[in-house]
């Protein structure tokens, strides 16, 4: 552990008690396999790891790393050929509303219903809430915390990407889930609106103090949001290495620290991918 | 380009006074009354209309034409008026759209269920997509012939026929519409936890809705079509296609059985007020009814029109 | 699940745990980065294969079910007989003919139902009078089933083929000005200022410009074109067939069904099925891949 991480635990009074907590998330040996038209590809092969409650848990790769697909399968939608993936306790085995995803495309708001008819549809159907009238109220208060209270019966075809992915955002933590994934969200953004909502995340969490898994291809991204980062090497998509990224944030951006580590990062991702290159041939 | 020097000609920079707004006039002028009622799509299309009507009056009355080949418009208006008070032509509208809504209702019910098999499976999707790729360029109307010898000269023939112009293209573009559903909103469904029949009719149908709307449109249209040819080829056969007795207790059919009794009898201005008659029909249901359900879903939630 | 309070037990700090990195990854050896599917799987991938199959073993069915359970071949005959017929009438010249004498009427119908739009869409493109007399025209004509006039064209031209070239016409016409209409008005205000920056005006830049930027839709109508004008021509047929006694596909049908020959109705509903798959899935297909494919516009 790096001394400055050990020093920042301290100063914010937590003790890293490892043993005493159980993980929300365990992956345990997961290989993952898909088909495309002519090939059948092994996207992760034997990746292993553990999330924590209030984790901000990161999963960090260049393409081909098999990240996406990663999530996918402990949302469900994919089912492991090796290995396990387990939800406080229980196997994961299909797409549930206790593991809630938000995607990088906009139209993964419904466009039939407003703002606040897509966050009661979830909370309906996931089970979450009984009636109407309890729906609404709930959704309310989620729509206030993402700041989008005067859009509540507007339809998504008339909001911005940074509102459609707020309201994405509220939809999932609206479900209150075990864990929240989030594949790339704010990819599809500009880069300061990207920024803002990434602050606006942090905010959300420090509010619920919500357990969510962020996969992104931004180094930077992960250092900023993140507090554990898993780095993934590609073909096949293994373990690299985790590290931790939880006492640095936007204020950080240039800090010696946050430099420190972005590089410590990059050097893991990217000197074996040279060594790849070099000694095998490009895959396409 | 000039072609003695690369360099921008340099000329001294300069600031200019603010001019008033007296002296530049209007920067917004209000259209002149006829400037914006032209602007209207409804009056301009009214004005072609009425220009066209009395186009057609005058030029019927003046020139030599033979009035039982083409009568005048006032000739056409009275027997579309004598049609409705007093010929029954709103019970002919009746047969035939009764019939069309019989044969409508039940072929979407069927396209439905090929429909949801064909969701299930990829060899259910297969055997869908084989069924409408060979049956549908089929026009339904080839089939009249067989349906009478097995169902005999009544509306069961017809209603037969009309269910094979519905099933093929409604359970095409539905079947389209739902294979274009896109990934990610199939996820999402998943995700909050449906499956099966409430995934089905939660998700994929209303994503899929420009294209199950496109699909019960062109539906609607061959059906129309099918029943006016069916009735025509009946006319040529036997007077009634409804099996029900008119108004004044005389065998009445549907719209296309009425133009053809009236083209037999030579009464030429009755058989225009039937053709009004059916295009009538066509206008309130294509712009009005499936406009208005088109404005209250695919418009309002922004999605492209299929 | 099932309540809408919060969990009030939850672990709400970070839980700071070791870092760690793997030096020297492990080669996956027992499990293929990328496998090659097999011959089967790849084969069952192939779209025309599968459909294919699924065609033959309708046909097994049909052939089986009319040949055990006793159906009256009158009613209903089997596959076989039907087919046998539809090659028996190839070979004779019959259905060669029959064929010929719909083509013919059809082609005629649909060129001169394309050219009659065309030129009331070069008028449209030019003023607005001509924007609104297309719009009102076709909004009053195309729910007009092209078959009701039918009546009136054997009233006016008799019993023959201009009557029915007259409906082909009529089916053609509004659906191809209609879509064709409808995609010059949404071609691109940037496409058309591009157009007149480089001198297009009148003709030229129609077809230099719209008809191409609005391809797409031109092709849409065409194609909804041709339906209703196969639909028009073997339901006019039909109807003639009970009005006169000559004719094409359409025709045979009716008199075939009339006579009782029902394997004589099924080899021409075969063949009206056969043209209709050709033209939809050859002419129409390639068209298709030739233009709007080919630049990428396919909506």
């Amino acid at each position: 552990m790096s001394t400055s991480a050990e020093l920042a635990a301290e100063a914010a009074g937590i003790t890293p008690a490892v043993s005493t907590v159980e993980p929300v998330l365990d992956v345990d040996g997961v290989t993952l396999q898909y088909k495309t038209k002519e090939h059948l590809i092994t996207a992760t092969y034997r990746v292993s790891f553990q999330t924590f409650p209030a984790d901000r848990f990161v999963i960090l790769g260049p393409s081909g790393c098999g990240k996406s697909t990663l999530l996918k399968g402990i949302a469900g939608y994919l089912h492991p050929v090796e290995g396990q993936m387990r939800l406080k306790g229980n196997v994961i085995r299909d797409p549930g509303p206790d593991r809630c995803m938000v995607f990088q495309e906009f139209d993964q708001l419904l466009p039939w219903k407003t703002v606040m008819g897509n966050i009661t549809f979830a909370l309906l159907n996931g089970g979450k809430c009984k009636t109407r009238n309890e729906a609404k109220e709930l959704a309310s208060e989620y729509i206030h915390k993402v700041k989008l209270d005067r859009f509540e019966d507007t339809y998504p075809h008339m909001l911005s990407g940074g509102m459609k992915q707020r309201v994405a955002i509220a939809r999932a933590m609206a479900m209150e889930p075990d864990i929240l994934l989030m594949d790339e969200p704010f990819a599809a953004l500009d880069a300061l609106t990207r920024r803002q909502m990434q602050e606006e995340l942090l905010q959300l969490w420090d509010d619920t103090r919500f357990t969510v898994i962020f996969v992104t291809h931004s180094i930077e991204e992960a250092v900023i949001v993140g507090s554990r980062i898993l780095i993934m090497s590609p073909h096949p998509g293994q373990v690299k290495a985790e590290v931790n990224a939880h006492q640095l944030s936007h204020a950080d951006v240039g800090s010696d620290d946050f430099s420190t580590l972005q590089t410590r990062i990059h050097e893991m991702i990217f000197a074996d991918r040279v060594l790849e290159e070099e000694t095998q041939p490009q895959h396409v | 380009m000039s072609d003695h020097t690369n360099q921008p000609y340099f000329r001294e920079e300069f600031e200019g006074d603010e001019i008033g707004e007296a002296v530049i006039g209007d920067i917004e002028r209000r259209l002149s009354v006829w400037e914006r009622v032209s602007n209207i799509d409804a009056v301009r299309k009214l004005s072609v209309l009425v220009t066209l009507i009395v186009a057609w009056e005058l030029y019927t009355r003046i020139s030599d034409i033979n009035e039982l080949m083409f009568p005048t418009f006032s000739a056409t208006g009275a027997a579309l008026f004598s049609a409705v008070f007093y010929e029954g032509l709103l019970t002919n509208v009746w047969n035939s759209l009764s019939l069309l809504v019989m044969g409508y209702g039940i072929g979407i019910g069927i396209a439905a269920v090929l429909v949801v098999f064909g969701v299930w499976t990829r060899f259910g999707s297969d055997v869908l997509t084989t069924l409408t790729a060979m049956l549908n360029p089929l026009p339904a109307i080839a089939l009249l012939p067989m349906a009478m010898l097995w169902f005999g000269l009544g509306p069961a023939a017809i209603v037969f026929t009309l269910l094979h112009s519905i099933i093929w293209p409604v359970a095409l573009n539905t079947h389209a519409g739902f294979m274009g559903v896109s990934e990610t909103q199939r996820m999402v469904g998943r995700n909050y936890g449906l499956k099966g029949l409430p995934y089905i009719y939660k998700i994929l149908i209303p994503a899929a809705f420009p294209s199950i709307l496109t699909g019960l449109r062109i539906g609607w249209a061959f059906a129309w079509r099918t029943l006016i040819a069916a009735e025509l080829v009946f006319g040529g056969q036997v007077a009634d296609t409804s099996g029900q007795l008119g108004a004044e207790g005389a065998n009445a059919g549907g719209l296309g059985w009425m133009i053809f009794e009236n083209l037999m009898e030579n009464q030429t201005p009755y058989v225009f007020a039937g053709l009004f008659a059916v295009i009538l029909v066509g206008i309130i249901l294509e712009n009005g009814f499936f406009r208005a359900i088109e404005d209250r879903t695919i418009r309002r939630w922004g999605m492209q029109v299929a | 699940m099932g309540h809408a309070s919060r969990v009030t037990d939850q672990v709400t700090e970070i839980t700071i745990r070791p870092e760690f990195e793997v030096s020297a990854l492990e080669t996956a050896t027992d499990v293929d980065v990328e496998r090659r599917l097999s011959l089967f799987e790849r084969i069952s991938n192939i779209n025309a294969i599968r459909k294919l199959s699924i065609l033959l073993g309708l046909v097994v069915l049909w052939e089986a079910y009319t040949r055990i359970v006793d159906v009256e071949p009158l009613l209903f005959p089997t596959f076989s007989d039907s087919a046998f017929v539809l090659w028996e009438t190839l070979l004779s010249g019959l259905m060669l003919e029959k064929i010929w004498v719909t083509l013919y009427v059809l082609t005629l119908g649909y060129v001169a139902g394309v050219f009659l739009a065309a030129a009331l869409l070069v008028f449209a493109v030019m003023s607005r009078i001509g924007s609104d007399f297309l719009s009102t025209m076709t909004a009053m004509f195309q729910p007009l089933p092209a078959i009701s006039l039918l009546p009136l064209a054997m009233l006016w031209f008799g019993l023959g083929v201009p009557s029915l070239v007259f409906v082909t016409i009529h089916s053609v016409l509004w659906a191809v000005a209609l879509s064709t209409h409808t995609g010059f008005m949404s071609v691109s205000e940037t496409l058309r200022m591009v157009g007149r920056n480089y001198g297009l005006r009148g003709v030229p830049y129609v077809f230099m410009i719209l008809v191409p930027a609005a391809f797409s839709s031109i092709l849409t109508g065409l194609k909804v074109g041709w339906a209703f004008a196969w639909r028009t021509l073997i339901g006019a047929e039909l109807v003639f067939g009970a009005a006169s006694g000559e004719g094409g596909l359409g025709w045979m049908i009716f008199e075939k069904g009339d006579n009782l020959e029902t394997p004589y109705v099924f080899a021409a509903l075969f063949t009206v099925i056969i043209i209709g798959l050709l033209v939809e899935n050859i002419i129409f297909r390639n068209v298709e891949i030739s233009t709007i494919q080919k630049w990428g516009m396919q909506r």
